[in-house]
């Protein structure tokens, strides 16, 4: 699957569309009947991604490459058979270069504290945004209180999208890391990332991307956009919580150390030292979570095999129309680009309602959405709110339940007239 | 339409037209407290006399819970002695709101009460939150 992403995936690529109620039939918690618009926070996890699991827990549960016996080798080979689809998924050059994490946050760590702590030095410049999520800052402004290296923001513009003007002037200053978002989970924005990892490698720079928005919802080719490392989450694209992938490009992770120390990523240990164990194993210490990475393997199967191309085509669809109605809305602003360059991810604001009164009133008409800062805490005081109301669509969401999500929006505002 | 039965009338009275809202001037007391959840913030300004609760205003931008619940509560406290203040539990407050509140709303609801028994008595942010889940 190919994505460009200065022109995100264009509408012009025809992909039959979406059977979207065949595929609700796989999503158990749908039959609940809450119109559910939160994906953004965490997806839904198909049928079979519990049956992967399921089969783990009751056909061949045990540990991985440590018992002589068939269920160890069935459930080491169901382990190592996830990476193996996401080298495929990412297209990466070599398996090696996949590293189980428990999330996006922990892959971001992982770089944080085994690549950064070594390599910067006082004064070595951090490019970051202001659209962040806290996981991409705060493992930096630790970084940058532990090596003296300082942190540029790059601004974004009205329609919520990066100044690639100022990016272009702080890669002036040579920045040793720059680390961004190839989604924003609060504005949707899709930014131009194949471009600006471009521009960050020409001036020498090392390049993190945060995928946990982007994964599920466009797919990255990380040899094409030659970022040296992207990280993702589990749980938003259809898999369970507690499983995630760090990519990084194999140079770098040969010569960072562990990040964790433990079993499993050694290869001797004497009372006078250890050797590690090679990649990736060196990067991961302890009993993994063994479940979810089947199931996370099961999941970026099942929405590969749906295709990413129509499932993006799908959410443009639902954002274009939410965003169209919304607009007709008296007193409702809504944030960030327009539909032709976004996710299916919404934040608005509802004049004289609070967002958390919003996300309560929806709740009680059965339509579940985010109420609060999103994790991205400067965003909200780059746009001036305290807070906003989001809602977010994936492959399983439906026109029917954007309209859920309008008539309980005009309920909201008439209880508070 | 299947919310009048939450945001009661008085609740949105009380939202849209705030009791003691406001600063006072020189107080005797002011203390502000966060909601980390959303971001709002409630401040309480108190003129204290002979132990009583002289007089008192609330600030701050917020949700319809946290507003009301600050509104009422700052119409109690007036003329109120410390002692009996000090006594005010988590569940008069959610009582006094007279609605159902969802776990997820729980700190809209008691922040005002946070702001009285954090910025009045010197209580420890912890010694709050702690007993918060026993409510
Ligand atoms: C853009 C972005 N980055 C990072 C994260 C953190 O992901 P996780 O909590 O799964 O580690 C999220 C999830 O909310 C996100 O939306």
């Amino acid at each position: 699957m190919s994505t460009s992403s200065s022109s995100p995936v264009s509408a012009g690529l025809a992909s039959p569309p979406l059977d979207v109620e065949r595929i609700r039939a796989d999503f158990p918690f749908l039959a609940t009947g809450v119109a559910y618009l939160d994906s953004a926070n965490t997806s839904q996890r198909p049928l079979p991604v519990l049956a992967a699991m399921d089969a783990y827990h009751t056909q061949f549960n045990a540990n991985i490459h440590r018992g002589a016996y068939k269920a160890s080798e069935q459930a080491t080979e169901r382990y190592e058979a996830t990476r193996e689809t996401v080298r495929r998924f990412l297209n990466a050059r070599s398996r090696r270069e996949i590293i189980y994490t428990r999330g996006t946050t922990e892959g971001i760590n992982l770089v944080a504290y085994s690549w950064a702590r070594r390599n910067l030095l006082p004064g070595d410049l951090i490019v970051l945004t202001i659209m962040e999520h806290h996981s991409n800052l705060v493992p930096w402004q630790l970084v940058a209180e532990a090596t003296g290296a300082r942190i540029e923001y790059v601004d974004i513009d009205e329609g919520g999208e990066l100044r690639q003007d100022q990016y272009r002037a702080l890669l002036q200053q040579e920045p040793k890391l720059v680390a961004f978002s190839q989604v924003s989970n609060t504005l949707g924005t899709i930014n131009p990332y194949r471009e600006m990892t471009a521009a960050a490698k020409a001036v020498g720079a090392v390049v993190l991307i945060d995928g946990a928005q982007g994964a599920p919802h466009l797919g990255v080719d990380v040899q094409a956009t030659g970022c040296d490392f992207y990280a993702f989450s589990g749980h938003k694209i259809c898999g369970p919580t507690g499983a995630g992938i760090l990519y990084g490009r194999r140079e770098l992770l040969e010569a960072m150390p562990p990040f964790m120390g433990g079993g499993d990523m050694i290869k001797t240990v004497s009372t006078t030292g250890t050797t590690y164990a090679p990649l990736p194993e060196k990067f991961e210490a302890g009993t993994q979570a063994i479940a979810q990475v089947i199931g996370l393997g099961t999941a970026i199967d099942y929405v590969s095999e749906i295709g990413l191309g129509a499932i993006h085509e799908h959410e443009q669809q639902l954002t274009e129309y939410a965003l169209e109605a919304m607009s007709e809305i008296d007193g409702l602003r809504l944030f960030g680009p327009p539909a032709q360059r976004r996710s299916g991810v919404i934040s608005f604001d509802l004049a004289g309602v609070h967002p958390h009164d919003v996300a309560t009133i929806l709740d009680r008409h059965g339509v579940a959405v985010r109420a609060g800062h999103n994790c991205t805490q400067p965003l909200m005081r780059r746009l001036d709110v305290p807070a906003v109301a989001r809602a977010s669509f994936y492959l399983y969401t439906t026109r029917d339940e954007v309209d859920r999500l309008l008539v309980a929006l005009r309920d909201a505002q008439r209880i508070f007239a | 339409m299947v919310d009048d039965q939450f945001y009661r009338e008085y609740i949105l009275d009380h939202y849209k037209n705030p009791r003691n809202f406001g600063r006072l001037e020189q107080p005797d007391v002011s203390h502000e407290e966060l909601n980390p959840l959303c971001g709002d913030v409630i401040g309480m300004d108190f003129r204290l006399a002979e132990g009583k609760i002289e007089d008192v205003r609330f600030h701050g931008r917020g949700c319809a819970i946290s507003q009301a619940s600050a509104s009422l509560l700052t119409e109690r406290l007036k003329g109120m002695p410390l002692e009996e203040a000090r006594k005010i539990s988590k569940e008069e407050v959610l009582e006094e709101l007279g609605i159902e509140i969802s776990p997820a709303r729980i700190k809209c609801a008691l922040l005002s009460l946070k702001v009285l028994k954090v910025g009045a008595y010197g209580l420890a942010e912890g010694e709050f939150e702690e007993d918060e889940d026993d409510s």
